[in-house]
């Protein structure tokens, strides 16, 4: 088998005095569908340019299947970038488009509309390789994209937010299947978006990045359930944050002093902690649950607002000052709704809750 | 809209209209009148023998043909001239860029008439230098307009190709490149088909602004003639219906090229929106061929032709000899007009009034630009009209004789 793999050493990029890529080190295997998953201005983007050719890295080495690529422009390059916007080109037919790569290494008009019509069925559209592009329709538009990317198998695909453009519906359809393409032609698909839901289902490892960092690497429910920065647990899913100093240390778990109280959970990473550091303690709204009593790691606060979403309702409240969000599965009884600034104790399990050292958070 | 506003817009509107194609119009009456002078009334004879005037001027025929020549080699020239700027122009930083535009689009503000005696003597001096066959190449006519022309043409066709360039989204090129096509590939397959339309809108702007030029023209054509200058010279020493013409003549080649294209561009868009087989004119196959561009611009060729062939048949040599017996009887009356009031006067004795009565049969030197109604009452200058042509009549020629490209 091909190797495929991708190798940042070192990787920093600037543009004059700012660093968009600092220090990216990261393997990504052949095959794998690997994410990147970052807010808007993180260095997606430039860091894929990097990968395929059209910038060099300021610091650091590019590898892909072992080779440095330094100097190798975006043509020799055994990568294929499908662009944000797609860039497909509105002169061609469909099928014009997709034998493009074939064009201009030289193939016969006959093996391109053969290739490009393997390619059709492939992306499930036989027959529309007459059609003009501006006939598709967006979801068309970009399996035509996808299928002229792999019209010579390159051994990385790369996707800038590809499915940014299109609507709700299109986009969930779109990335079973994209995960289909890729699980069938088994070429490594290095994925950009700063949509988490996409990152999470399709992705075997996602990279989270913030302001040119990668702050963390790993498989989604790792990503999830385990992030190891401020960042990470604020970005990816809902978080509630709690900021406090450290009050102790007991094995794995931390306990903090806090606005609302003392709070204890999990160390992130066993990590250790001295008395009196500034962290902050994570909990999900599903792990807050409403209780009768005080007692340890319990919270009392007032309700703001709630909103019924038919599987579970969403409840959000506030002590002294920290906004806190509930999530509460319906079990079906009607139970009586809360009035807004009713007092409210939350309680959690001390192991569901996450403490990492304070640092910057993704903004809501 | 109340009524009082749509009747002022209205108004508004034919105002707008008659000083849009009026001068146009009037114009175009005037190439068939056989009066010497261009004008509508008195409306002497139907003619077409202006036409044969104009064909026949050998002077204008061959400006034509150096026209043609000098505006071919500006479009060989000005158009690749004027992509290059403009495809530098858009791969540089913002700061360099606003230099280079400025550098390169100064040649438009500076005056013709610098351009062309500068353009003269840098030529000629280089020539000098390098003396023998390179002398004679460099200081030709042909030679120094083109340069001269292509110094600031260059820049209206690079305009073009910024403006083109501006909505070209530099990810296609990207794109190509990224699927392994090399930067000439890329360019060729990718950007230049893009340009199309635009080599198209700057070879035909530089066709027309060579075409028309005067100012740098006048001077760098050396001892030859355009056909701008030689219709300048021509104007210069007096005008007559043949100019209007070659007004008709122009009008008619925009004319036919207008709906020609306006027949491309309905038949583009209708294919386009994808509802063409509903259309009740593409769904029909004869409209369907009718409305074809190709068809309509043989149709209109083929009425240009007829009429064209009709107007050489016509033959107006009767009428105008009628009118010429006319005008020589009712010149004859006035002189025997005069004659009696003269003896009756005489026989008076009386004061002298001639002069002030005789104001009449004292030709203007305005000749009958300015009489046209009352001509028939003071026919007596008339004859001397077009050999006695109004210094201000010829001034107004050349803006006709250009209209406006839409
Ligand atoms: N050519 C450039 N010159 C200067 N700064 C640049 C350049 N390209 C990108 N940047 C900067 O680098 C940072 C990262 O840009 P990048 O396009 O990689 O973001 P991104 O993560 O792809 O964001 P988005 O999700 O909005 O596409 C941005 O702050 C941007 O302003
Ligand atoms: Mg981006």
């Amino acid at each position: 088998m091909r190797n495929r793999t991708v190798l940042l050493d070192h990787v920093s990029i600037r543009f004059g005095d700012f660093t968009a890529v600092d220090n990216a080190n990261l393997k990504i295997d052949s095959g794998e569908f690997f994410s990147f998953l970052g807010p808007s201005g993180c260095g997606k983007t430039t860091l894929l340019r990097c990968i395929s050719g059209f910038s060099d890295p300021t610091e650091g080495k590019v590898l892909i299947g072992g080779k440095d690529m330094k100097g190798v422009g975006p043509n020799k390059r055994p990568t294929a970038l499908i662009f944000q916007h797609l860039a497909l080109f509105p002169l061609m037919s469909v099928a014009e488009n997709i034998a493009f790569p074939l064009e201009v290494r030289g193939a016969s008009k006959k093996d391109r509309r053969k290739r490009a019509d393997e390619l059709l069925d492939m992306i499930a559209l036989p027959g529309i390789g007459d059609k003009k592009v501006s006939e598709l329709s967006g979801g068309q538009k970009q399996r035509v994209a996808i299928a002229r990317a792999l019209a010579v198998e390159p051994d990385i695909l790369l996707l800038d937010e590809p499915l940014s453009a299109l609507d709700l519906k299109l986009r969930q359809h779109m990335r079973a299947e994209l995960r289909a393409i890729q699980q069938r032609v088994g070429v490594t698909f290095i994925y950009i978006t700063h949509d988490q839901g996409e990152a999470l289902t399709m992705s075997d490892r996602v990279a989270v990045m913030n302001s040119g960092v990668i702050e963390q690497v790993g498989a989604p429910n790792v990503i999830y359930n385990a992030p190891r920065t401020a960042f990470v647990a604020s970005f990816v899913g809902e978080n509630n944050a709690i900021s406090g100093k450290v009050a102790g240390q007991t094995e794995g778990m931390v306990t903090l002093n806090t606005p609302v109280g003392p709070v204890s959970g999990r160390a992130a990473g066993g990590r250790k902690y001295k008395p009196g550091e500034q962290c902050s303690l994570f909990i999900r709204p599903e792990q807050l649950t409403l209780t009768g009593e005080a007692g340890p790691n319990t919270i009392s606060a007032t309700l703001r607002s709630q909103a019924f979403e038919g599987a579970s309702t969403h409840l959000l409240a506030d002590c002294a000052g920290t906004r806190l969000r509930l999530s509460q599965i319906n079990t079906g009884a009607a139970a009586a709704p809360l009035a807004p600034g009713a007092a409210l104790t939350l309680a959690f399990a001390p192991e569901h809750a996450t403490v990492l050292p304070a640092g910057p958070m993704a903004s809501e | 809209m109340n009524p009082r506003g749509s009747v002022f817009s209205a108004a508004y509107a034919l105002a707008f209209f008659t000083f849009l194609f009026g001068p146009l119009i009037i114009m175009v009456i005037t190439a068939f009148n056989s009066s010497r002078f261009p004008r509508v009334t008195p409306w002497e004879c139907f003619t077409t023998g202006w036409f044969n005037v104009l064909i026949t001027n050998d002077r204008l025929m061959s400006g034509l043909l150096s026209s043609l020549f000098i505006g071919i080699g500006v479009i060989v020239v000005a158009v690749p001239v004027g992509l290059a700027g403009a495809l530098a122009l858009s791969e540089l930083s913002a700061r360099l860029r606003a230099t280079l535009y400025t550098v390169l689009i100064v040649p438009i503000l500076i005056p013709g008439v610098v351009l062309g005696i500068s353009t003269i003597v840098f030529w000629g001096q280089i020539g000098r230098t390098l003396g023998g066959p390179a002398q004679a190449f460099f200081y030709n006519g042909y030679f120094l307009t083109i340069a001269g022309q292509v110094t600031f043409i260059s820049a209206y066709a690079m305009l073009v190709f910024i403006a083109r360039l501006q909505r070209f989204d530099a990810t296609q090129t990207e794109a190509a490149l990224d699927l392994g096509a090399s930067p000439g590939q890329a360019f060729r397959k990718i950007l230049l088909p893009f340009l199309a339309p635009a080599i198209g809108s700057a070879a035909f702007i530089t066709l027309l602004a060579s075409f028309e030029n005067y100012n740098t023209t006048v001077f760098t054509i050396l001892s030859g003639n355009t056909f701008t200058t030689a219709l300048a010279s021509k104007v210069r020493h007096g005008t007559d219906p043949s100019l209007s013409a070659l007004a008709v003549i122009i009008i008619s080649i925009t004319l036919i090229g207008a709906l020609t294209h306006e027949a491309y561009i309905r038949r583009k868009t209708l294919l386009d929106s994808g509802k063409a087989e509903q259309s009740a004119i593409f769904g029909n196959p004869v409209l369907r061929l009718l409305t074809h561009p190709g068809a309509v611009l043989a149709l209109l060729l083929c009425i240009a032709g007829g009429l064209v062939w009709l107007g050489s048949k016509h033959d107006s040599s009767v009428c105008e000899a009628g009118i010429l017996e006319e005008k020589r009887a009712i010149q004859r009356q006035l002189q025997e007009e005069q004659r009696s009031r003269i003896d009756a006067q005489k026989k008076a004795g009386g004061q002298t009034q001639t002069p002030a009565e005789g104001g009449a049969g004292n030709p203007s030197p305005f000749g009958g630009a300015f009489t046209g109604g009352l001509a028939p009452e003071s026919a007596a200058p008339e004859p001397a009209a077009p050999s006695n042509p109004s210094p201000f009549g010829g001034a107004f020629n050349p803006g006709t004789l250009a209209p406006a490209p839409e």
